[in-house]
């Protein structure tokens, strides 16, 4: 794993992160069993059919997408496609596969199973597809080797490319081709071309991998096999890790204050790399239905309001940063610190709230709100109680109504029931296929981590079109920055915070955090000590 | 059970085993539509909780909706429910995707074996230190035990468990921490039974140790209750010793509140078993329910619903049998005056 000297700087300055630089001069060991903790199991563990990085967890070792997220120029690895190359009109997209790989039951991966999966899976089924493949008409299979993905528009080979890594997962044609893909039994006994092979799924207790010895990166992998023990209690991970029972926890399983504490200890390590390329962000998701929300002077009060260092250090413990804009640092192709900011100033906030005519009443509050904090993680639910606090502190009374996942979605995504809410969205290497839906109007109701908020502006729609189909990447990128200008402008949503996770592992595993995607990629160089 | 020269069929436990299985489908229907009334009015349904957790567009969230039957009206999904039931059909978990039977099947028998152990555990351990308390009275061992009793009885499983973890676990090392079974291990027979054995010894006792506080209390107050009694007196007169007088006067005449507190304890251990089956990873009944909750999985709870209320009748019907072994003044299959 390469460690540059940022890092390693960026690293000793943490608060309690642990550089992994011994491994440079190791020899990877074969052999062993990595122990990792998992705290959920997906209903539907295909990755060709879910995009999402719960599903990635465990998949992306069994099922590989064509290309994969790298450190570095290009900023991509090939994995089942070797090479690709967009035709000038944007309306085809030739991918070079492959040779000499086979899926686990031993039938060779060709052609035939990207056109399958491209037309059949993601366009027609995948969370993420659906959208994104909406003009795929057809993949052409002039032989085994060679796939050519044909456009109904002009797709900017840029945007197919950043897709490669979340969206291209491939399953084999022969298990899904005639049957209902949504019920199929192999989208819970996977079988793929990856490193590991998928042996077992026991509800409520783990899943076992074994080493693949037919992998087309022999000698690799180096374990002999993964098993995900399924932990639901963040405290009981900890402990796991500390008993020796449990390598590994990703995406920062084990609480942040324990990690502390962890990180202490000899023998485990906390990393927190890996994860630039799934960046999130902690957003304040306004519903511009309600009056006084849609007037810019109280969003903008509302994002003076909010001291985004305080959340940093008291909330993530140092570990996020302030955000700008939606598109975060590290994708540096797209991401403009060149946007309007809104510094943490109470006294400019009243002062808005003032113009917008909404003056302090007698009790001191010059408006109610419902707030509504997303229950996906801990420090969204921590991020409703500091608002609560800092929108009193400019006398806005926000009541805090929490919900359990299914309860959250329905009232901000489907009912549009809320004034505020915290939200948690995801980039996924292009702001087309993550960051856009959540400024684009008109959508319907019901689609989740989405513009539900009432907002529309045909300037921002205009936008977001052209950029996603503007084929030359220096005038789309230039379309992006104009984007988040705009967005910072008429701040429909919040951005407060970006944030990545940790992993706490033995200092025995090795070869971690090697990609920007480490936790959801096929982990074919992880290692254990003997 | 009966009395000698009456047989089962005829005697009172078999009177009160027939009213049972007469009041157990009324039970169970009122179970059914109380449960499935409780989960309508949670907002969000499975679509919700499934696109909540792994993303969708409008047009997957209407396919799913349409796919799972929940763009009928609840009334027509609970007669359908109904109708299936009567065959024997508990549907098909919506959050699995396997059928119901199929899951809880899973799932019982460690759900059985915890909740077992730990009744076995807190029984055992509550009347026998309870019986220790009460024998003396404001006694320096009773002080002891009742003060135990009351810290222990007002400490949150899920702390006494991660503190027995830390201790046991992660400090000494002797007992795992968590699951049912060493993975991969392939054990079979005797030592697999041994490893799943080893594995439920923490949670057993995080649960056990919880009731066995409140046995401890009961019985303790039961014992002191009875040495005031005319009975006792009588004995103590009879200058029986006081060992007898304790088992076989005070002690038993104490017993029947705990016996009481047994049946109502079973009810409560499903749904009491869910934290401590989240910190030792133990794939129950109770993490299975909770998950059900969070993921709008209908038939999967009413599925768990129907097995837990079973559950309950049949050990309820159990402490009714066992209050007339303890004392013969319980008439069995009496109606209330």
């Amino acid at each position: 794993m390469p460690l540059s000297r940022r890092h390693l700087l960026a690293a000793a300055t943490s608060p309690f992160v642990v550089p992994t630089a011994p491994v440079l001069a190791r020899e990877p060991h074969r052999g062993g069993v990595l122990v990792v903790a998992a705290d959920t199991e997906p209903r539907n563990l295909n990755p060709a059919l879910v995009a999402s990085n719960g599903v990635f967890y465990v998949a992306s070792k069994v099922i590989e997408p064509l290309a994969e997220m790298a450190y570095g120029e290009p900023g991509f690895t090939p994995r089942l496609a070797l090479g690709w190359q967009g035709s000038a009109d944007g309306k085809s997209f030739t991918l070079r596969l492959r040779e000499g790989v086979r899926f686990h039951d031993g039938r060779p991966f060709t052609s035939a199973d990207v056109a399958y999966c491209a037309l059949e899976l993601w366009k027609k089924h995948q969370n993420l597809g659906r959208v994104f493949f909406v003009d795929l008409e057809a993949v052409d299979t002039p032989d085994p080797r060679t796939a050519v993905l044909r456009f109904a528009a002009p797709m900017p080979a840029q945007l197919i490319e950043n897709a490669l890594p979340a969206l291209t997962a491939v399953v084999p044609r022969h298990l899904f081709e005639g049957t209902d893909p949504l019920a199929n039994p192999h989208n819970q006994k996977l079988v793929g071309t990856g490193p590991f092979r998928f042996v077992e799924h026991r509800p409520g207790q783990y899943y076992r991998l074994e080493r693949n010895p037919d992998y087309w990166d022999a000698p690799k992998p180096h374990l002999d096999g993964i098993v995900y023990r399924v932990l639901p209690d963040r405290g009981a991970i900890a402990a796991a890790l500390e008993a020796g029972e449990v390598h590994l926890a990703a995406f920062s399983a084990v609480p942040l204050a324990d990690m502390q504490r962890l990180a202490k200890l000899p023998g485990i390590a906390v990393i927190d790399r890996g994860y630039e390329g799934i960046t999130y962000l902690v957003t304040v998701e306004i519903n511009h239905r309600r009056k006084e929300l849609a007037d810019v002077r109280v969003r903008r009060a509302i994002a003076h309001a909010i001291d985004p260092n305080f959340v940093v250090e008291r909330i993530f413990l140092g570990h996020a940063k302030p955000a700008i804009g939606p598109i975060p640092r590290f994708d540096a192709r797209f991401h403009t610190a060149d946007q309007p900011t809104y510094p943490y100033d109470p006294k400019r906030a009243e002062a808005l709230l003032d113009e917008a005519g909404l003056p302090r009443g007698p009790n001191g509050v010059r408006f109610s709100v419902e707030l509504l904090p997303a229950p996906w993680f801990e420090q969204t639910r921590q991020m409703g109680d500091y608002l609560r606090q800092a929108l009193k502190a400019v006398g806005i009374e926000a009541k805090l109504v929490v919900k359990d996942p299914a309860g959250h979605q329905k009232a901000v995504y489907t009912d549009h029931a809320f004034d505020l809410a915290i939200g948690s969205p995801v980039y996924r290497n292009d702001p087309a296929i993550s960051t856009t839906i959540l400024y684009q109007g008109g959508l319907p109701p019901g689609v989740p981590f989405s513009n539900q908020y009432g907002w529309a502006d045909p300037a921002m729609d205009e936008l977001i079109a052209r950029a996603a189909r503007t084929l030359d990447p220096a005038e789309r990128a230039e379309l992006y920055r104009r984007f988040q200008r705009l967005a910072a402008e008429q701040l429909p949503l919040i951005p407060v915070v970006e944030f990545t996770f940790l992993t706490v592992a033995s200092t025995r595993v090795h070869g971690v955090a090697d990609n920007p995607r480490w936790a959801v990629s096929n982990w074919a160089e992880t290692w254990l000590d003997a | 059970m009966s009395p000698p020269g009456r047989s089962f069929v005829r005697g009172p436990a078999w009177l009160l085993v027939r009213r049972r299985l007469v009041q157990a489908p009324l039970v169970l229907l009122f179970v059914l539509v109380g449960g499935f009334l409780l989960l309508e009015a949670a907002p969000g349904d499975a679509v919700d909780a499934y696109v909540a957790s792994l993303g969708g567009d409008a047009g997957l969230v209407h396919e799913l909706r349409e796919r799972w039957g929940l763009d009928r009206s609840p009334a027509t999904r609970f007669i359908l429910y109904l109708a299936g039931l009567a065959t024997g059909d508990l549907g098909r978990s919506v959050a699995f995707d396997r059928p119901v039977l199929a899951v809880i099947a899973e799932r019982l028998p460690v759900t059985l074996a915890l909740a077992g152990g730990a009744t076995t555990f807190a029984f055992a351990l509550g009347t026998g230190l309870g019986i220790l308390a009460g024998a003396r009275p404001r006694g320096p061992l009773d002080r002891l035990l009742s003060a135990a009793a009351l810290v222990l009885n007002a400490t949150p499983s899920f702390w006494l468990g991660l503190l027995l973890a830390l201790l046991f676990a992660v400090h000494l090392r002797w007992l795992p921490l968590a699951g049912i079974e060493t993975i991969g291990a392939g054990y079979t027979g005797a030592a697999r039974l041994f490893d799943v054995a080893r594995h439920l010894v923490l949670p057993v006792s995080t649960l056990g140790l919880v009731y066995a506080a409140l046995y401890l209390r009961l019985m303790r107050a039961g014992m002191v209750e009875a040495w005031r009694s005319d009975f006792v007196r009588a004995a103590r007169a009879k200058g029986i010793s006081r060992r007898r007088l304790v088992l076989r006067h005070v002690a038993r005449n104490a017993l029947l509140p705990v016996v009481t507190m047994l049946g109502l304890q079973s009810a409560t251990l499903v749904g009491g078993s869910v934290v401590v089956e989240s910190v030792f990873a133990v794939p129950g009944l109770g993490r299975l329910a909770a998950e059900a909750v969070t993921q709008r999985d209908f038939p999967l709870l009413l599925g768990i619903l129907i097995v837990s209320a079973l559950l309950v009748l049949l050990v309820n019907l159990l402490v009714d049998l066992l209050y007339a072994r303890i004392d013969p003044r319980v008439e069995l299959g009496a109606r209330a005056p």
